[in-house]
């Protein structure tokens, strides 16, 4: 089973984003970068399978500008055996992203594609649904738990109202959920060895596939602010604040 | 041309959201017709034909729709896509599951989680996690739509009588088989559509310690809530949990307890229209959101609430 595995490059978690005066984006200079988290869950997953047996490859492609290679660096470092970087410059709509996934499932053909479920930045939560419309393949989105069970999967799915668990057969796209697993840290010396595994590049615009926006961003702006609150000095006092001021309760 | 909603159902009733989306539906266009698919949904699709927003409702039976998966229930609305300029349903999982398989097929690209319906060809949707509002314009002729649940107003539930057409069943797709679904059942209020919300973080310290938070939203009648660290560290099921990753919340009143702030948490619960902070670290940034921060220590903090409480001669329900 060969297993692709999709990752984009975004903001890193944890810093503070901050709106362009001119309404245009957010800041992105200068600005640390990251994996996208689910993403990282998606390649410890096949990784994980691969090292249970159940897979022979584990190829991370992404799709983005030159330094979205980071992101497929950081994969292989954790045990991707190979990457593939697609180039683009400017913004990508998801239904963009999965037409080149498609190309490179085309000419990949894995038997599984994994992906995060949705992307922090622009938090669109399309681009697996959409592959897998594409390719007219099972989708398992919200992956929480998947047995892998010969040629065909067992996933734990995680909807509003619980649990859901579905069959899919192979080939199939699953989105991950941050829930799925603990992704490791690529040590040292597999960071070293990270940098000999080949990428290869390929130019979007060799694949043959439109990636003009249909989107127009009008513009970005920030949400309006919570007025100040105040501190109350015991629970006495909230309380009566609750009942009489703001009579919530 | 009209907008085509998509009902959200258990077979047996319609979910509440889809009251909402068909609110935001019908902020597009007055002409809503709504699209409910399942099996042995004739209940629900009564009730979706009693909402006054909804102008004609089609349904569609078959036993392979009895668990609401993406892959059948894709090829119909795509059918149906022909007659109609929007498609809409909410960005909850459902939604969230279903539409991109429906914009791909229609070869549109979705405008995912609005708040706000701006024209019919331009909405609001947060990005971030909630940290920026971008305004979109959509060009395609066909606009695939999810809409934030708690964004919008549930629309009338009664006094419609649309009309109730059948629409021919699509084959099955027999590479996805449901299972099973384990539905985490509750007395209390659901989370995403609760009056209050008490919610637990990390100062909780331990599962056991929940019980403090329970007997308070058993006072008030509240859902439970939690951050994802308490999430992470197993202090409760992950059902519970509040942010990017969890729930959005939009309640009436909203009480954080031993909770930070993280942004991601922020993102699932800042547009409650009051919001308690009770954290012992006076700097914890879930203060600079809340209306009333109260900084004390959640152990001493919590049962003096539940006294207070029940010195209370009346409380909201």
């Amino acid at each position: 089973m060969k297993i692709l595995v999709a990752v984009k490059r975004v903001i890193d978690y944890n810093v503070q984003i901050r709106v362009k005066e001119d309404g245009t984006g957010v800041v992105t200079d200068n600005v640390k970068m990251s994996t996208n988290p689910p993403d990282d869950n998606a390649i410890e997953e096949a990784v994980k399978i691969k090292e249970a047996g159940k897979a022979t490859e584990v190829v991370a492609v992404t799709v983005g500008e030159e330094k979205a290679q980071e992101t497929v660096r950081k994969a292989l470092a954790v045990g991707a055996d190979r990457g593939i970087h697609v180039k683009v410059d400017g913004i990508l709509e998801p239904l963009a992203v999965s037409k080149i996934l498609q190309k490179i499932v085309d000419k990949e053909k894995p038997d599984l594609v994994f992906m995060g479920k949705q992307a922090i930045d622009d938090d669109c939560n399309q681009t697996g649904q959409m592959l897998s419309a594409l390719l007219n393949w099972p989708q398992a989105t919200f992956a929480s738990k998947i047995d892998v069970k010969d040629n065909k999967l067992e996933v734990t799915r995680e909807i509003d109202e619980g649990l859901e668990t579905i069959e899919i057969n192979v080939p199939a796209i699953v989105t991950c959920d941050l829930r799925l697993n603990e992704p490791r840290y690529a040590s040292l010396p597999n960071i070293m060895k990270a940098k000999k595994k080949p990428i290869e590049e390929i130019a979007a615009s060799d694949l043959g596939v439109d990636v003009s926006p249909r989107l127009e961003q009008l513009k970005v702006e920030e949400p309006p602010k919570r007025k100040a609150g105040i501190k109350v000095a015991n629970v006495a006092e909230l309380v009566q604040k609750l009942k009489n001021e703001a009579k919530v309760i | 041309m009209a907008v085509l909603l998509i009902a959200e159902h258990n077979n047996k009733e319609l979910r509440p959201f889809t009251l909402n989306a068909a609110t935001a539906a019908s902020q597009i266009d007055s002409d809503v017709h709504a699209v409910i698919i399942g099996q042995n949904s004739a209940e629900a699709a009564k009730q979706l034909s009693e909402l006054p927003v909804v102008k004609k409702v089609l349904s569609v039976e078959g036993a392979h729709y009895e668990n609401f998966t993406a892959e059948n229930f894709a090829p119909v609305i795509v059918k149906l896509a022909e007659n109609y300029s929007h498609i809409v349903c909410s960005a909850n999982t459902f939604g969230k599951n279903l539409m991109p398989r429906i914009a791909a097929h229609l070869d549109t690209s979705q405008v995912s989680d609005i708040i706000k319906v701006i024209s019919p060809d331009t909405f609001l949707r947060p990005i971030y996690a909630g940290n920026a509002f971008a305004t979109i314009k959509s060009n395609d002729t066909k606009k695939c739509i999810t809409i934030r649940p708690t964004s919008f107003e549930p629309c009338e539930s009664t006094g419609g009588s649309a009309p109730i057409e059948k629409v021919d069943a699509s084959e099955e797709f027999s590479n996805t088989q449901f299972i099973k679904r384990e539905e985490i059942k509750s007395d209390r209020p659901e989370l995403g559509t609760a009056r209050i919300v008490v919610s637990g973080g990390r100062g909780m310290q331990s599962g056991d310690n929940f019980k403090l938070i329970t007997e308070i939203a058993d006072k008030l009648g509240a859902a439970i809530g939690a951050s994802r660290a308490a999430v992470d560290a197993g202090y409760i099921s992950n059902d519970h949990q509040v942010g990017q990753t969890g729930k959005v919340v939009v309640p009436d009143l909203y009480i954080a307890v031993g909770i930070s702030g993280a942004i991601q948490h922020l993102a699932g619960m800042k547009e409650s229209k009051v919001i308690v902070a009770i954290n012992k670290d006076g700097e914890a940034p879930i203060f600079s959101v809340a209306d009333y921060g109260l900084e004390a220590d959640l152990f001493e903090a919590l049962p003096q609430f539940m006294e207070e409480l029940n010195k209370l001669n009346t409380i909201q329900k």
